[in-house]
């Protein structure tokens, strides 16, 4: 594994991890009954995902999963403008849902066409969960589309994928508190 | 809307009902559907009906008591016992 192939494999990880994070804060109070348990499901592939592909990186450069995940600096991280909002509005939920999972699906088949078919493999695995993931986006996009509120926060949102992953919101700065907090207050702790 | 969901756990096998759903249309009942019942590998195939197309029966009229007509219209027992012990006594009458 190159520096390129560990460095786009970190990003998609902190992508899903911080995606995953976000999603979850919907856990309880979805709009109905099914979707909290359909979102709730879809936040934990996503950490599922992230959690992978940390391993993977960890398993090639030495360390470990959780050290990828909870131990970096927040400067570290490279997850994109998109994931780390809190949106606590369904509709912009929905929109960076939808946003999200059409960038991902791309992301994802230069990835199963690795040369590292481990790399590949993993690319393979992930992308059978997320065509539910998909389908449960496109079926949103469906419904709502051309509502004037999801419009709007496509609209908003859409030029986040292409923001600096280097420059991160200040809104990430406190979900990055929340995240490592454990993690910081007993260093190496296992359980 | 209420979709009551069937699952087949092998192909061949007959649909168990799973359980229900509330879902605003088909799509939706759809994508809950393969979520909660089917994306674990624990089904082979499901059944998403809406509630309102199942005819529910459950009024049965037995005004004459013919109980005769029912599976448990009488009991089998008694008379399986006896042609059990007849079939007995004839075996041991034949082999002496």
């Amino acid at each position: 594994m190159n520096e390129q192939d560990e460095r786009s494999l970190l990003e998609i990880a902190d992508d899903e991890l911080v995606l995953g994070w976000r999603d979850s804060e919907w856990t309880g109070i979805a709009p109905f009954l099914e979707e909290d348990v359909a979102f709730s499901s879809i936040a934990q592939n996503e950490v599922g995902h992230a959690r992978a592909l940390y391993e993977l990186v960890a398993r090639r450069r030495g360390g470990t999963a959780d050290e990828l995940a909870f131990d970096r600096s927040l400067s570290e991280y490279r997850c994109a403008r998109l994931v780390e909002l809190r949106l606590p509005e369904w509709e912009r939920t929905i929109a960076r849902h939808y946003l999200y999972e059409e960038a991902d699906a791309k992301r994802l088949e230069r990835l199963k066409a690795s040369d590292d078919p481990e790399i590949a493999g993993l690319a393979a695995k992930i992308d059978r969960e997320e065509a539910y993931h998909r389908m449960h986006a496109q079926m949103w996009n469906e419904r709502l589309r051309g509502q004037a509120r999801y419009d709007a926060a496509l609209d908003e949102l859409r030029p986040l994928l292409a923001a600096n992953r280097d420059d991160h919101s200040s809104e990430f700065a406190e979900l990055w508190d929340e995240m490592t907090t454990v993690r910081r207050s007993v260093p190496g702790a296992t359980w | 809307m209420v979709y009551e969901i069937f699952r087949q756990e092998r192909k061949g096998q007959p649909f168990h009902h799973a359980g229900s759903l509330d879902a605003p249309d088909r799509a939706f009942a759809e994508t809950y559907a393969k979520e909660f019942y089917g994306r674990r590998g624990e089904s082979e195939a499901l059944w998403v009906v809406p509630r309102e197309a199942i005819l529910e029966i459950d009024d049965f009229v037995d005004e004459l008591n013919r109980n005769y007509h029912r599976v448990d219209g009488y009991s089998l027992k008694e008379k399986l016992k006896e042609a059990r012990e007849r079939a007995g006594r004839a075996l041991v009458a034949r082999d002496r």
